[in-house]
Order: structure tokens, then sequence, then C-alpha cells
């Protein structure tokens, strides 16, 4: 039976690590290959990189990032933002990424993933989402950040991304990031009920019940947190302890 | 001291080499044969697809040093590497692998389990082998397969659970394999490659 995945995500810019909360108020703290060998030690499962820069002298420097990362850290490394080619997959998993996670260019062109799956291996293609309520009862998804709603609902993309040949979504709920308050377990039940691929779970997350919440009331395969472990408010290793206690099969080192 | 990494084009070959690396274990990246020759000990990487990486090896013409080598030294197959061990595999039709193993390798069709296997799974000791000692009871590592190993379980040096008994270590002689990415793996997988760079 494969364990439930702790996954702590790092946002780089240039190369440095930051933490947007709420997509905004940017403040800068941290080597990320520092940071990912500290959350190797504490048991990460997987650790993900997202690359914030927009530049191409950001992604050379994302790119030694990775290179650097994976000569110390030997769990997967899965790295986003910014890939909109095949040939962005192609130098991220040349560098040392084992998943490489695409968001608003795969609503842009849908074919990157089935182009990605079909020459890298699903294995290494994660489709990243931002999704939030539209107000009638269902889910709509939004590019750049949260901050274009794209029209496009939430069960139809889901299906056309198991369909292309992703390996796993990472479901991150615009409604619930920054709160707090919780994973969004309604938005992640609709998702987990919709396709058979891995779910990782994303936004919300405060506090230890709220790891044990997801996993108990939802299919996720993972879980994701980025400023709760970045700020030391949690560690994995507390957070696999907690999980332990409930009987949910993780990973101890 | 020099283990010898095949270079065919496999995908994890750099993440093998990091880790040897990181072990301060002498290591070469190599597709000549005479470089086999003279290692102690050989690592053959493998991601993919079974038919296109046979041919793969096929081209680099190691296959005989291959046979040969592994009379007299150490060999561990990873993950693909793993399965080109054995007879063959019905991956896109049949393939005939390195048969240095007996068994076949055929799709997994666990019932209500997705596949492939992505993550990370036990390991279930089948008796006694040296590549796994020094890790603790069925310690987690990290697994990215759809197709496994079918083999008698004399040959099987621990299972994972995923659905069924799916061989996860696997070794004959002096050749090892391991399902399994031990250089994914963390510690535990650092402690096999350790235990391989022993043997």
């Amino acid at each position: 039976m494969l364990a439930k995945r702790i996954i702590p995500c790092l946002d780089v810019r240039n190369g440095k690590v930051v933490k947007g909360v709420n997509f905004e108020g940017i403040k800068d703290v941290g080597d990320p290959v520092e940071c990912a060998a500290e959350y190797n030690r504490q048991g990460a499962d997987e650790i993900v990189f997202y690359d914030i820069t927009a530049s191409h002298e950001g992604r050379g420097a994302m790119l030694n990032v990775v290179r650097e990362t994976a000569k110390r850290v030997f769990v997967p490394l899965c790295v986003g933002g910014g890939i909109g080619s095949v040939e962005d997959f192609r130098e991220t998993l040349r560098a040392g990424a084992d998943k490489v996670s695409v968001n608003s260019q795969a609503v842009k062109n849908p074919k990157l993933i089935s182009d990605a799956a079909e020459i890298f291996g699903s294995q290494c293609v994660v489709v990243g989402i931002d999704a939030k309520r539209d107000g009638k009862g269902s889910f709509t998804v939004y590019i750049n950040g949260g901050r274009i709603d794209m029209g496009l609902d939430l069960g139809d993309w889901v299906k056309e991304i198991e369909e292309r040949g992703a390996g796993e979504i990472c479901l991150n709920s615009i409604d619930t990031d920054g709160t707090k308050a919780g994973f969004d377990i309604e938005m992640l039940n609709f998702v987990c009920s919709r396709v058979k691929i891995p779910v990782i779970a994303s936004g919300g997350c405060g506090k230890l019940s709220d790891f044990s919440e997801v996993f108990e009331k939802t299919a996720s395969s993972a879980a994701l947190a980025a400023s709760l472990f970045h700020f030391r408010e949690l560690t994995v290793g507390e957070v696999k302890e907690h999980l332990k206690e409930k009987n949910i099969p993780v990973r101890s080192l | 001291m020099k283990t010898a990494i095949i270079d065919y084009g496999a995908g994890n070959l750099f993440s093998v080499k990091n880790a040897l690396d990181h072990l301060g274990a002498p290591c070469t990246v190599t597709k000549d044969a005479a470089e086999l020759e003279k290692a102690d000990r050989i690592i053959l990487p493998g991601v993919g697809a079974f038919p296109d990486a046979m041919k793969a090896l096929g081209e680099t013409g190691l296959i005989d040093t291959i046979k040969e080598q592994t009379k007299k030294k150490p060999m561990l197959g990873i993950c693909l590497g793993m399965q080109m061990l054995f007879d063959k595999s019905f991956e896109f039709g049949e393939t005939d692998g390195l048969g240095l193993i007996p068994g076949t390798v055929e799709l997994m069709t666990p019932p209500d389990l997705l596949i492939p296997q992505i993550g990370w799974n036990r390991l279930i000791y089948n008796g006694k082998c040296p590549l796994l000692e020094g890790l603790g009871d069925e310690p987690y590592v990290y697994f990215v397969h759809s197709y496994a190993a079918h083999c008698v379980p004399k040959n099987v040096a621990a299972y994972t659970d995923y659905g069924s008994n799916v061989p996860a270590c696997v070794f004959s002689g002096n050749v090892y394999g391991c399902q399994f990415h031990p250089e994914k793996s963390g510690e535990k997988g650092l402690q096999i490659l350790r235990n391989f760079l022993a043997l």
C-alpha cells in the first residue's frame, strides 16, 4: 500500500526562495538548495520548486538550483513555473528534475500535456490547477497565478488532463489558499471522484489536523504546503507523526 | 574500486551518478566495453519502455560484454534496468531481455489500484540478501512502474504489496535488481547503494 506523501513547495525567484501570501506580498528568504536539503532531513517525500520568475535569466538560475539540489537530495524533485514547451520539459528533466509541473500553459495549449507524456512518460507530467468556486455550485479554472478566470469548468478540465496522459494533478484551491482554515475538501472530492490519476491537495492547510482531515475525507494521494513549512510553523516530521497516530500510512525515515 | 554506469541514454543515469558521487564512490558513465572490463562493478539504469531500451542497449554493442562480466563482478539493474535482467518482457509485444535471471516481465493488473504505481511503498523481505542489509523493518522505497517481474521466489530478496506481492528486489549470483529507484529513495536508498558498493 502506498504511503500518503507530504510535499513541501518552495517558491523560487531568480534562484532565491520566496513565498507569496495569497499570491501577493512576496518576501525573500533563504537558499533553495539548503531549504530542500532541510526538508529532505525532515522526511519530505518529494520536493517541489515553483519558479515564479518570468525572465530567461531566472530560468537559468532555476535550472542551476535543480542541478545543485539533485546532487544533495535523493528524493523525487518536481519543478514547475514558466514551463511552456516540450523543450522546457527536456531541459528541466536533464537538470535533474524527476517531474515537471505545468499550469497556465497547459490551459492555453493542452497538447503540451500529451506531447510531454508521450516523449517523457506520464510519470513526469504533473498538471497544476488553480480553481475557484463559480458561485453557481461548481468550480472554474484560473490561470496566471489565479488572476484570470478562463471560464473553463474544473470537471471538464481534469477529465481532459487525464485523457491526455498526465501522471498527476496538483489541485490548488484559490478559495482556501492562504486562509489556513484547512484544505478544500469539497473541491478535492469533486476532482478525486472524476479521475483515476493521483491528486495532490494544495492550499489552505494551517494546522496538523488539516492533514489528517484531507486524507480521511478525500482520496488525495499527497498534501502540499509552502509557507507552513517554510516559516517553520510545522515540520514535515510533525505532520507525519500526527498522521501515523491517525493510522494513515506515511513513510518514516 | 570503480563502478561503471552503462550509458545507453537512460533517463535516470545522472541521478544514479549523483547518488554515487554523494557517496564518494568513483564511477564512470560509459558505453565502452573496456571500461566495463576494468570496473569492479556495473550499474544498468533504466527508465522508459522495454523494447526501446533493449534496442538502445543492443546498439552499444555491450550485451555480450555484460553477460561475460557479470560472471566475475556484481551488477545492479535499476527499474527498467532490473526488468532487462530477465528472459523476456511483454511490454509492447514480446522482447528478449539479457536472460541473467530466469523469468518474465508482465503488466501489473491490480484491481482498484492505479497503474503505474507511483510513490513510496514498503519492502517485504523474502529471506536474506546482502543488498538489503541494515535497512530496518519494511522500509519505504520509491517506485515508478507499470510492469513487474514474474520469477521464482528463490530469486526474490523482497516483495512489495501492490494488490499482490510484486518482486521489488531480485538477485541471482552476481546479478541484482531493484524495481524501485534507490537513487530516489532517500537514506534507505543510499544505504542500498552502499551495500551494493560493498559487495
